[in-house]
């Protein structure tokens, strides 16, 4: 292994749980281990001290994610993540507070909280792996499954059309907005970065694979064809923008797709305190 | 004494000073009649101590957000009423199951579904011991005035905090929304229980260790103790398991760590049972009623007394045995069509002749109702 390489991954086992029973339980070329490598070295790379980071997540393949490595992890209920890091963000607004969540998990039945946390503008990042997919209980259709694809509940293909996270968090509320894919493993390291300074609420979407389920019932191949897919059809935003909608069908936009500065909600409310309190401790 | 505040106050109103006597300082929660008094409370009054309200988007979120809040070190409450209780049910038992500390105050309307909102109900006690799936104890009170409120709420608090589990506030409507005088307690007068935090460096910590009481000191995010909390069945690493001796171990210990202790979880209200040949059992509001018919039918030469139960789940089961071991009847009067009687005849001997007084048409029994029903028995 190369050294560049090792010291790599050297910083990612610092950051594993080592009495974490071992393997995970993703499929091997799974893009989760991309997302959560990226994540980790995005962390180390901001200098945070674990103990102020928490990590929070629903249920599905991705929410395992917080299970495997060394912080205040809260591995909760499907759909629910947001709502739980809402509460640990705005009783310990000191803490870092980051939520890995998955499709169905953010969308279907957690598209409530979704909203209502970019609404909020509240300084929590989401991390959404998207792979289009119900990949946990085996490859039913999701709130992001493209219109006519196969899953074990769209056999003759779905009649129902996507969410696009992005512009559902921008028109919601939230103030950062990015998407990446797993196959552009630097680019998004530097968005979870951004995301993670980011003050308010941050969405990174991560198009990822599932070839267990999403590539072999659509016949798009193993891990390295579906890898190899997102590089031919991704598009950097600033070359999106000379693309027509329809040339920008079947594409990708990768790159920081909104970026603002508004007020917090915690800080929000700290003022709101502070004027009751009138300075009294 | 003399100089204790005196305050007319309503019944939810009394429940929010409660849980800041307490140390409430995070609530979460979602408009619902009768409870959202308790909510508006909390938005005027926590911000005034350093607290924090929030209003979620519904009441899965409410009870998530208490959680989430509770792990990272604050007191944690919210409030409700059926509908809301119903869809809080699944992440109660995330916090039975995390053994994280909150209380859910379920003000009591007539269901099911949207039933009856702003009228009383009792119908909610089966749901508060058996809401959520799965195997696990709950720990619920109820009070029967406002004063009571004041005092079951710091209660609840103490329990949650001790017993590291959710324990739910059996209010109703009537006791929500009624209006009385209350002597507001003064610091120190009532016990105030804080969850106990682990003494032993993060290196050495297990999170749900096995302690002689199964209760596990829980540190709050943010302190260097990093564990693992989640929803699946896990080891006292706080890791998921599949493996049955770890499973029933886990089980166990959720049970234990409250029926160890159902004694001094226990509260009941005895009036007048010293010599009683026949008893009422009550709770909540039906219990002012049950102490005033009885009180009228002593007068009139019955040997009657009242037994309220402040403490619903655990049930007292021995309390009740020996209170009316004496009795030849016992009446339960309730506004549902039977949950506590039958708890009553699952306890007591079979010679004790148990008679249910039950109404549900949103109405509260009256003392003549439950004097009628005396009659009828005797």
């Amino acid at each position: 292994m190369a050294t560049a390489e090792k010291q790599k991954s050297d910083v990612i086992l610092q950051y594993l749980r080592p009495r974490k029973k071992f393997p995970s339980v993703w499929c091997a070329g799974c893009g989760n281990g991309v997302v959560m490598s990226a994540l980790i070295r995005a962390i180390d790379r901001l200098g945070l001290s674990r103990d102020e980071v928490a990590m929070v997540s629903g249920i599905g393949c991705t929410s395992r994610m917080p299970v495997y490595m060394d912080f205040n992890s809260l591995h909760t209920a499907h759909g629910r993540a947001l709502a739980f890091a809402t509460g640990v963000k705005f009783a310990r607004p000191n803490m870092k507070v980051i939520v890995v969540t998955g499709d169905g998990d953010a969308l279907a039945i957690g598209g409530n909280h979704f909203i209502h946390a970019c609404r909020r503008n509240i300084d929590i990042t989401a991390i959404l792996i998207n792979n289009n997919i119900y990949g946990m209980t085996g490859g039913q259709g999701s709130p992001t499954t493209p219109p006519n694809a196969f899953s074990t509940t769209t056999p003759y293909g779905n009649a129902e059309k996507p969410f696009d996270p992005c512009s559902l968090a921008k028109a919601a509320g939230a103030t950062y907005v990015a998407r990446a894919t797993v196959f552009h493993a630097p680019q998004l390291e530097k968005m979870i970065m951004e995301a993670i300074d980011h003050h308010g609420f941050s969405l990174v979407e991560a198009v990822s694979n599932c070839h267990t389920y999403f590539g072999r019932l659509n016949r798009q191949g193993d891990a390295v064809a579906m890898l190899k897919s997102f590089k031919d059809n991704a598009v950097m935003l600033a070359k999106a923008k000379t693309m027509t909608e329809e040339e920008l069908k079947g594409k990708i936009v990768v790159g920081t797709l909104y970026n603002e500065t508004k007020t917090e909600f915690c800080d929000e409310y700290q003022k709101l305190i502070d004027a009751q309190m009138g300075g009294k401790k | 004494m003399a100089n204790k505040k005196r305050k007319l106050m309503q019944g939810n109103l009394a429940c929010v000073h409660g849980a800041i006597y307490a140390g409430l300082r995070f609530y979460a929660g979602y408009p619902i009649t009768p409870s959202t008094e308790v909510a508006e409370g909390c938005a005027r009054e926590l911000p005034k101590i350093g607290g924090k309200f929030i209003q979620m988007e519904d009441e899965i979120a409410s009870i998530a957000a208490v959680i989430g809040a509770s792990v990272s070190g604050a007191k944690a409450m919210t409030a409700t009423s059926g509908p809301g209780y119903s869809l809080m049910s699944e992440l109660i038992g995330y916090a039975y199951i995390t053994e994280t500390p909150s209380v859910i105050v379920n003000v009591q309307r007539g269901g099911p579904s949207t039933g009856l909102p702003t009228k009383v109900s009792q119908s909610d006690t089966m749901q508060a011991r058996w809401g959520t799936h799965g195997d696990y104890t709950a720990i619920a009170v109820a009070p029967s005035s406002v004063a009571d409120t004041f005092a079951e709420t710091v209660r609840a608090f103490n329990l949650a905090e001790r017993f590291r589990t959710p324990v739910t506030i059996l209010m109703d409507e009537v006791i929500g929304h009624m209006r009385e005088m209350i002597a507001m307690p003064e610091p120190g007068e009532l016990p105030v229980f804080d969850r106990v935090k682990p003494r032993v460096s993060p290196d050495k910590f297990v999170p749900f260790e096995l302690t002689p009481n199964f209760v596990s000191p829980m540190p709050a995010y943010g302190e260097g103790y990093r564990y693992n909390v989640t929803g699946l069945t896990h080891d006292v690493m706080g890791f998921s398991t599949n493996r049955a001796d770890e499973i029933f171990v886990k089980l166990d210990k959720l049970k234990n760590k409250i029926e160890n202790y159902k004694n001094e979880i226990a509260k009941l209200r005895v009036e007048m049972m010293d010599d009683a040949e026949i008893a009422f059992v009550s709770y909540g509001t039906v219990a002012r009623t049950a102490l005033q018919a009885a009180s009228i039918a002593r007068k009139a030469g019955a040997k009657i007394g009242a037994i309220q139960l402040c403490t619903i789940w655990p049930f007292p089961d021995e309390q009740i045995v020996q209170l009316c071991a004496r009795c030849r009847k016992v009446i339960v009067a309730e506004l549902n069509m039977g949950q506590i009687v039958n708890e009553v005849r699952r306890v007591l001997p079979r010679d004790i002749q148990i008679h249910a007084l039950q109404r549900y048409d949103g109405e509260i029994l009256t003392p003549m109702q439950l004097l009628e029903k005396l009659e009828e028995v005797l």
